[in-house]
């Protein structure tokens, strides 16, 4: 048998490329929702605006006041930060009149970690400095492990995660659920202060199911919205407006944990549409699949090499 | 005839020209005049010609006239009723039946265009305004009638302003404000249930001293008193804003005078300074919110009488710190002239620096290139002599 070289090269190079393809049987599903995964429900409809929330967060997690203005009177961060996990943003059109009403009106949005279902941040983090909690599905930070690469900070679809600039050895701030706190048995502290249970806190299945009911109901009807958690005694009855038919973070990259519910589109409250496909699972399949068995390296190590030979063959020798 | 006071003043009030005076500044300052004009408004109120005052009632309770005799010491009260000449009040007149009906008539015919024209209590409207008469005349018909004289209306009370309790619910007489009976003439509206006395008694002397009104807002409220939302200058504001909340009455937040919002405090939606001057005299914490319970916003209509008690406010978000950064904030004040001169000074510095360097480079590049070329030609002269030599 004799196979003659230039045969044998091209075999192995289509062959390479053919391995390197990501065939469907090898893609990288969405991950699951955990088992007990613990969810939020914020209704921007809800919120008020005072900011308890934000302060609420500064002192479960000891962070310190953070002021756009010269005078640091108020604590006013302009996005999350090195020192700010939660914070309650607005959005303004026109006039900006009626609460909840895209044109001339104005909604708030509460914006800090997801918790996604197959979280970005985790995906590309090489160190596992950000873990998922298998059980509860909180995705939590680990400065220990962290080499300070910040590929988290471009990963996350949703701009959360940040690095402390303000510090020599900085790290990366965001929220975690409140972690410390859940493992206490307490809430979270942005739902704990939440006046009008714009933030409400349960398993990502109440949540969802919450958040159905309250878009299956009528406009302008009354409804006893629950505060802190679904069984909480604490309710309160107000008017229900006109929702958008959306639970923002149901299907969005995988699903999150946490969801929202909102007047005006999601888009105006830099919330985007994200496919149902998570980034993490496109991404991963790509690398998995082309450093598959080592394939693809070693066919770009032969090719190297055969266009090497073939040049020091063309050049002739001295 | 401020040197006369004390001859006429302290017998007939029992209050001395100190005590007078000192009242008459602070009913200045409270309308944001300098204390200075205290002088004006005591001269005012001692003018002979006092203005005449024609009070009405209509469907009201009589708690805004409690109200103002509670204005201070009961002494006082006596003064400002007898300063403005109170031609005719159902519940302080003297005089009853056709001799009050008499004497409003008589006053309001000999002071027409000058007189300053009160009322309390909505205005039923429903089946002929049949649901309120005085003296066999629907109030209606009083209002149109003394209206047409008055030099100024006040409507006092929340009934007065919009409706206020008679108009709440299904509204049974048609029950409305003032301003709807007459929409063409200027209403100074006085809302509260009942409103602060010295709201009223501020207006009412800036109108016998100056002859002037108070600046109104777009429904009618003097600016003065109805500015800013109670939430604004809340004692409990810091809790509010730390979202530190009493749950329910009685509770350890509710102990610790913590925030009323979650027990339904309409603060946040209701225009109206009392936490600023409080009720009655009698120092810090007099007034609803500060004895602990929730505002429920009787100055505000579509809020008091119109809104369960301890529903949740909708807050209105004026002041700080109540800023919030857009959702499309822009971040960073971009590059200040001071740092773009020494970026642009660090640039041209650097490319100078390259450009002597490239320059320098070639020189130190084409010496050895020379010397090469040299010595190739030495080596190639050798060849040529070597192989002469083969």
């Amino acid at each position: 048998m004799s196979i003659k070289r230039r045969d044998f090269l091209k075999a192995a190079v289509t062959g390479s490329a053919v391995a390197a393809l990501p065939g469907p049987a090898e893609a990288r599903p969405n991950l699951e929702v955990p088992p007990n995964a613990v969810g939020m429900l914020y209704d921007a409809t809800l919120c008020i605006g005072c900011k308890a929330c934000m302060v609420g967060c500064k002192e479960a997690n000891d962070m310190p006041v953070e002021s756009a203005d010269i005078s640091p009177i108020w604590d006013t961060p302009l996005d999350t930060s090195g020192k700010t996990k939660n914070i309650i943003k607005v959005y303004t059109d026109g006039t900006a009149e009626v609460k909840d009403r895209e044109t001339d009106g104005f909604s708030f949005v509460k914006r800090h970690c997801m918790h996604c279902v197959d979280p970005g941040c985790i995906s590309v983090c090489p160190v596992t400095a950000m873990r998922k909690d298998p059980d509860t599905g909180v995705v939590t930070y680990h400065e220990e492990a962290c080499i300070g690469c910040r590929y988290c900070v471009w990963a996350c679809p949703y701009n959360i995660p940040k690095w402390d600039f303000e510090d020599a050895f900085g790290k990366i701030n965001k929220c975690e659920f409140c972690n410390h706190l859940l493992a206490e048995g307490k809430l979270p502290a942005c739902v704990d202060r939440c006046p009008t249970g714009a933030s409400l806190f349960g398993t990502r299945e109440e949540m969802l199911e919450e958040a159905h009911r309250r878009l299956a109901l009528e406009p302008g009807d009354t409804y006893d919205y629950p505060r802190n958690t679904l069984d909480d005694p604490n309710r309160h009855e107000a008017v229900v407006p006109h929702y958008v038919n959306k639970v923002y973070g149901e299907t969005q990259g995988g699903g999150t944990q946490v969801m929202v519910l909102a007047g005006v589109p999601f888009g105006k409250l830099d919330l985007p549409e994200i496919a149902e496909r998570s980034f993490a699972s496109v991404s991963e399949t790509i690398q998995h699949t082309v450093y598959k068995g080592l394939i693809a390296p070693l066919a770009l190590l032969g090719g190297l090499m055969f266009i090497s030979r073939r040049n020091i063959e063309k050049g002739g020798t001295e | 005839m401020l040197s006369d006071l004390d001859l006429h003043l302290e017998p007939a009030t029992g209050i001395s020209r100190r005590g007078f005076l000192k009242f008459c500044s602070g009913v200045a300052v409270t309308i944001g005049l300098s204390p200075a004009a205290g002088a004006r408004i005591a001269q005012a109120v001692m003018d002979p010609k006092r203005p005449p005052v024609i009070w009405l009632s209509a469907q009201e309770c009589t708690g805004c006239t409690e109200s103002l005799l509670r204005a201070h010491h009961p002494t006082l009260e006596n003064l400002i009723l007898d300063m403005v000449s109170l031609d005719y009040h159902e519940t302080l007149s003297v005089a009853a039946g056709h001799q009050a009906e008499a004497a409003r008539k008589a006053s309001m015919d000999e002071n027409f265009g000058n007189y300053l024209l009160v009322v309390d209590g909505a205005i039923p409207t429903k089946d002929g305004g049949i649901y309120c008469k005085v003296a066999d005349r629907t109030i209606q018909e009083h209002l149109e009638e003394a209206a047409a004289g008055a030099a100024a209306i006040v409507a006092i009370g929340s009934c007065a302003s919009w409706g206020g309790i008679p108009a709440s619910g299904i509204n049974p007489t048609g029950a409305v404000g003032v301003a709807e009976i007459l929409p063409d003439k200027t209403i100074i509206n006085i809302p509260g249930c009942p409103p602060n006395p010295y709201n009223f008694l501020s207006t009412v002397l800036q109108f016998v001293a100056f002859g002037s009104l108070p600046e109104l807002d777009e429904k009618g409220r003097p600016k003065f008193a109805y500015g800013r939302l109670i939430h604004e200058n809340c004692e409990r504001r810091p809790h509010f804003d730390a979202g530190r909340f009493a749950i329910e009455f009685g509770d350890e937040g509710h102990r610790q005078g913590w925030c009323l919002y979650k027990l339904g405090c309409k603060g946040p939606e209701t225009y109206a300074n009392c936490p600023a001057i409080l009720f009655g005299d009698v120092g810090s914490g007099s007034w609803p919110v500060g004895t602990g319970h929730p505002c429920f916003g009787c100055t505000e209509e579509g809020v008091g009488f119109t809104k369960p008690i301890h529903a949740l406010a909708d807050v209105e978000t004026l002041t700080p710190p109540t800023t919030f950064a857009a959702v499309d904030q822009p971040k960073g004040v971009g590059m200040t002239p001071g740092a773009a001169g020494v970026v642009g000074a660090a640039a041209g510095a650097a490319a100078g620096a390259a450009a002597v360097m490239a320059s320098r480079l070639g020189k130190v590049e084409l010496i050895p290139e020379k010397k090469k070329k040299k010595k190739k030609k030495n080596k190639g002269s050798k060849k040529e002599s070597t192989a002469a030599e083969e």
